[in-house]
Order: C-alpha cells, then sequence, then structure tokens
C-alpha cells in the first residue's frame, strides 16, 4: 500500500484544489488517494525509457483564428446566472484588504 | 404498433410523408415518460413549457419542404453535461443545480437546425465521472431492463430513456465509455467518434482530451445518421478535426452497406479472458462467428498493454478534470455558499459543499498528480503510457481492420453494488478505456442477454477516422443477428410496482 498521502499531503491538496475537508473526510482522502496510488503504481512495470508524453492523439498544434465578435451583446444571459449581482457586475468578496 | 416503436429515421420518414403529426410523436413520448419515468428516472429536466409549441414550428418547416433530412420530427434527449440554451443544464451536480445557459453546444444546434425535437436533458453521473448514473447529485436512473440493476453510466440518462421509449435517441457523452458502456447495458447502440469528429463546444468538459460527444439509438442506422449530423470542423474547438481536409469524409449514412467480405477482424485474447463473465464472452464469440459467416476473417490476437489503460486513464482524466472543474467557484454561476468569511473561504465552501464524494476525489487526486514534485512520476508517466497503448493500437491495425470485443466484462450489476469499490468500478470500464486514449472510434451493438435478463454488447473498434468501416460491420453484424427485443415486448410498466 502506498504511503505517500499523509496529513501534509492532503492538507497541501487541499489548497491546490480549493476543497475544504473536515477530519473524517481528509482520513477517507488519505485512504483513498493511497490506495488509488497503489494501483496506479502498476504503470512503474513499464519501460518508458526515450517515450515522449502524448498529451494529443493528432499532431495538432496551436490553433489560431481571426479574434472577431461574432455574438451581440449577451450580458444579461451572462449575468442572469451569477450567484450575486450588482450594478450589471458579478458580486463578489472584498478581494484586496 | 405503436409509433413509439419505429426507429428515428423511420418515424421521420412516417412525418415527412404525412402519416403522423410531430405532435402526435410528442404526445406518444410524453404519454410514454408519464408511464414509466417515475420508474426509470432517466430525466432531470423535461422541457414541457416549451415542447408544443416547438413542435407546431418543426411541423410548419416540413410541410414546407424546408426541413427535409432524416431526423426532422424526431423526439430526441440531451445529455445534461451539454449545454441547450434557455434550458437547465445541471451536469447532475449540487454546483449546477441552478445553471440555465445562454448558449446552446454546436451538436445541439446541429441537431436542432435538421427538425429533431429536444424533449429534455438526461441523468447521468455527477460531471460524467462514474459508471452508473448513481453519483448523480438528484436520483438513480433505473435500467429499464430490470429496474434493480444501474442502467450504466455516465450516460445512464440518455441509454435508459432510448431503452423505455422515452425519445427516439440522444445525446451522450464519452471520456472512458460513457456513452458505449450504458448502451451495452441498456441493449441500444452507442457511439464514440474519433476524437475531433463532433465539436466539444458547449460540452462541459471533464478530461479535455478523451471527451467526445456521440449517439445513442436503437439502431446502427439511427446511430450512423445521428453522427451525420453532428459531425464537422468547428472553429470553436480547437481539438476539432478538420476531416474532410485530411480525406476522411463523413458520410457516414453511405457505409449503411450489409458487406464484410474479407475484412480482417482482430479479438484480442484479453478482452475475452479472466474476469470476463463466461455468458459475455459466449456471446461475443457468438457474435463472431455470425461476421465468420458473412465473409470476415476473424482471428484471436494478442493486444498489448491491456492491463495498463485504467491506471494510465485515472491519471489524465483526473487531472485535466482538476483543472477543467476549478472554473466553478460561485462567482460566475451555479451554486454559491450561503454563508462564508472572506473570498477564499467562499471558494472553498461553495466546492466542498457543491461538489459530490466522487468528483471530489477525482480532482484532488487530479490536483495531487500535477503537484510539483509528483508531476513526473504520475501525469508525465501517465502520457508516456498513453503513447505506448497509441502505438500498440497502431500495431494491431496493421494487421486487422477493426477490433471487436465485449463493450463491458459484465452485464449491468445491481444498483448500491458499484460505489462501494472504486477501484472494482473503474475496472469496469477496463475494455473502453483504452479506445479514448487512443481517440479511436468505437460503437456498442447489442448483442445478447444474459440468463437475469439483461444486455450484453458487442464493441467494434476502429482506426482512428474509420467510421464508415465500423458502421458498415456493425449493420452487417446487426442484420445477421436478427431483430433485438424493443422495451414494448419487455412490458416495463409492470416493473418496480413492489420497489
Amino acid at each position: 500500500m502506498s504511503e505517500i498521502i499523509n496529513r501534509e499531503v492532503i492538507e497541501y491538496v487541499g489548497i491546490l484544489a480549493k476543497l475544504e475537508l473536515n477530519e473524517e473526510e481528509k482520513e477517507q482522502a488519505k485512504r483513498d488517494m493511497n490506495k488509488m496510488l497503489t494501483y496506479i503504481d502498476k504503470l512503474n512495470e513499464l519501460d518508458v525509457t526515450g517515450v515522449e508524453p502524448m498529451s494529443h492523439v493528432f499532431p495538432v498544434s496551436n490553433v489560431f483564428r481571426e479574434d472577431v465578435v461574432t455574438n451581440g451583446d449577451e450580458r444579461d444571459l451572462v449575468l442572469g446566472n451569477a450567484p450575486a449581482q450588482k450594478e450589471n457586475c458579478f458580486k463578489v468578496p472584498r478581494t484586496v484588504e | 404498433m405503436s409509433i413509439l416503436e419505429d426507429s428515428a429515421i423511420e418515424l421521420s420518414k412516417k412525418i415527412k410523408a404525412g402519416e403522423v403529426l410531430v405532435t402526435q410523436a410528442l404526445e406518444a413520448v410524453l404519454e410514454r415518460i408519464d408511464a414509466v419515468e417515475n420508474q426509470v428516472n432517466s430525466y432531470m429536466t423535461i422541457d414541457r413549457d416549451q415542447l408544443m409549441k416547438k413542435a407546431e414550428e418543426i411541423q410548419k418547416k416540413i410541410d414546407s419542404k424546408e426541413l427535409t433530412g432524416p431526423f426532422a420530427g424526431v423526439p430526441i434527449a440531451i445529455k445534461d453535461n451539454i449545454c441547450t440554451k434557455g434550458l437547465l443544464t445541471t451536469c447532475s451536480s449540487k454546483i449546477l443545480s441552478n445553471f440555465i445557459p445562454g448558449y446552446s453546444a454546436e451538436a445541439v444546434l446541429d441537431l436542432e437546425s435538421a427538425g429533431a425535437l429536444i424533449i429534455g436533458k438526461t441523468n447521468m453521473d455527477e460531471f460524467a465521472m462514474g459508471s452508473t448514473t448513481e453519483t448523480s447529485a438528484f436520483k438513480t436512473t433505473r435500467n429499464p431492463w430490470n429496474l434493480d440493476h444501474v442502467p450504466g453510466g455516465s450516460s445512464g440518462g440518455s441509454a435508459a430513456a432510448v431503452a423505455a421509449g422515452e425519445c427516439f435517441a440522444a445525446l451522450g457523452s464519452d471520456t472512458g465509455g460513457s456513452i458505449r458502456q450504458p448502451a451495452s447495458f441498456c441493449g441500444v447502440v452507442g457511439m464514440k467518434p474519433t476524437y475531433g469528429t463532433v465539436s466539444r463546444y458547449g460540452l462541459i468538459a471533464y478530461g479535455s482530451s478523451l471527451d467526445q460527444i456521440g449517439p445513442i439509438t436503437r439502431t446502427v442506422s439511427d446511430c450512423a445518421v445521428m453522427l451525420e449530423l453532428i459531425s464537422k470542423h468547428d472553429k470553436k474547438d480547437a481539438t476539432s478535426m478538420d476531416r474532410v481536409a485530411l480525406g476522411h469524409d463523413t458520410d457516414f449514412s453511405n457505409a449503411l452497406i450489409e458487406d464484410v467480405k474479407g475484412q480482417r477482424i482482430g479479438i484480442p485474447k484479453d478482452y475475452i479472458g479472466e474476469g470476463v463473465d463466461p455468458q459475455v464472452r459466449e456471446s461475443i464469440l457468438k457474435a463472431a462467428d455470425a461476421l465468420r459467416e458473412k465473409g470476415a476473417l476473424v482471428e484471436e490476437f494478442d493486444l498489448e498493454l491491456v492491463e495498463y489503460a485504467v491506471p494510465a486513464y485515472y491519471v489524465i482524466a483526473s487531472a485535466e478534470a482538476s483543472s477543467n472543474l476549478s472554473r466553478f467557484d460561485g462567482i460566475k454561476y451555479g451554486y454559491r455558499t450561503p454563508e462564508f468569511d472572506g473570498l477564499h473561504a467562499m471558494y472553498k465552501k461553495t466546492r466542498s459543499e457543491g461538489f459530490g464524494s466522487e468528483v471530489k476525489r477525482r480532482i484532488m487526486l487530479g490536483s495531487f498528480v500535477l503537484s510539483s514534485g509528483f508531476y513526473d512520476a504520475y501525469y508525465l508517466k501517465a502520457l508516456k503510457t498513453k503513447a505506448l497503448i497509441k502505438e500498440s493500437f497502431t500495431k494491431a491495425f496493421q494487421h486487422f481492420d477493426l477490433i471487436i470485443g465485449p463493450t463491458a466484462p459484465t452485464t449491468a450489476p445491481k444498483i448500491g453494488e458499484s460505489l462501494l469499490d472504486p477501484i472494482k468500478m473503474y475496472l469496469s470500464d477496463i475494455f473502453t478505456i483504452s479506445v479514448n486514449l487512443a481517440g479511436l472510434p468505437s460503437i456498442s451493438v447489442p448483442c445478447g442477454i444474459d440468463a437475469s435478463g439483461l444486455p450484453i454488447g458487442l464493441q467494434l473498434i476502429g482506426d482512428s477516422f474509420e467510421e464508415k468501416k465500423l458502421i458498415q460491420a456493425a449493420y452487417t453484424y446487426e442484420k445477421a443477428r436478427g431483430s433485438f427485443p424493443s422495451f414494448a415486448e419487455r412490458n416495463i410498466d409492470t416493473y418496480g410496482k413492489t420497489i
């Protein structure tokens, strides 16, 4: 069983993932992730020396297009989904102290 | 015979011939939904207010010959991770429980302009993460063949709706088998095209390098026609492929030809080996014989690296999910926690309350494998494994035109059994996942029924852009197999009354 995931790692991953876990969830996440990583360690059986990592299955490089506006004013549609809005803007908690 | 038993193409023909009105087709579907939906739970949202008006508009365009296509007037359903303008799109997640898109996915627009009538949105595993539709935050969809069993997932609502006669066809999405596996479990046809064939614009992303939208239908013909309607190069999706420019047309309905003479078909030994239910194996071998009788050359072979696909997939898909799902922050749309102290607490509380446990599990794993210090050991390693898996398929396709095997190692498990052991659930996708890693097209066609009355699916896999070969073989097999029991013969209405 993998032991890579300890409490410290769980705290760190929680910050990266922007998730707040309670004590019970942290212990569960630790167990689950160690179990998953033990399983994923199967990949270590493979010799990947000299293999290029493949992110896209087809040889596609950057795709460019002209930056032309094709849609109209959709402000109300967009803001309509906002949990909170004020004066036609998204309302958010204070971001600068 | 009820019009509900027609295929999508047959229904549209009758509508265009004036034998059936679009409103009649709609009424038949709504009546069916009213009769079975409380047992099957396929749908998240049904667009009841607009449907009659839309049906009448489509009828007018059919009458004026503005709409003449093969799906004109056909009631369909859309998986709830595909955006529909003005219609609730939740991904079966609390965090999007109130999200009404301001635009429609490209595939939805294509179907609408072809005259299809969108009945509603179907239930799914939350953010498409799951293999049973049980991780939905809202409801448990049941398998129309046996209500004690799952419909598969993550497009379980779409597959169940088609199988139960609650629509004529549906869209699903497939990241690791999410179209093919529920199609297999529900006794319908499901297809994932070559990566880049259908625009992902408006598909709420899970694993972007693996996700593809595709059809779930009753017949191979419906599948080919529906895929043809949604396949095109779309500049709004940077990973969309210009197939025509590459010499691979999308006239899939032209491939509905009954002929597999001389086709070389391989069955990977691992696909019919240990861990595969004996009844599933028998059914697949019987299907192989049917293809042999039609003139195909079928033989077993060793496909390399089969057991490495699932671990590589969970690293890559979780990594991409952790990045894709960072957009759900309680600012622009969806759920926001009511009480919080400061911006970061708002993010954390919103996400922790809004996501379910399987989604959180994958976000955590994905954040970890991308974190500094572990990136090379896990993420990069998985991407290298993906390259090797792609190569193993490339080698196989030097010898074979197609690969066949089961879509899933077993038939649909009972509700409540799968979530107890996530790794076991992940392993049930072993035959579908490698296809996504390699970006290949693949179709699941019903090929048998096990002793407990649950359907078995035959998976056919083609090389990149070889959809036509795939459809031709699937169509030939379907003809050789003969008719498959439809929902009407299963008398679903009597199921579940004791539950």
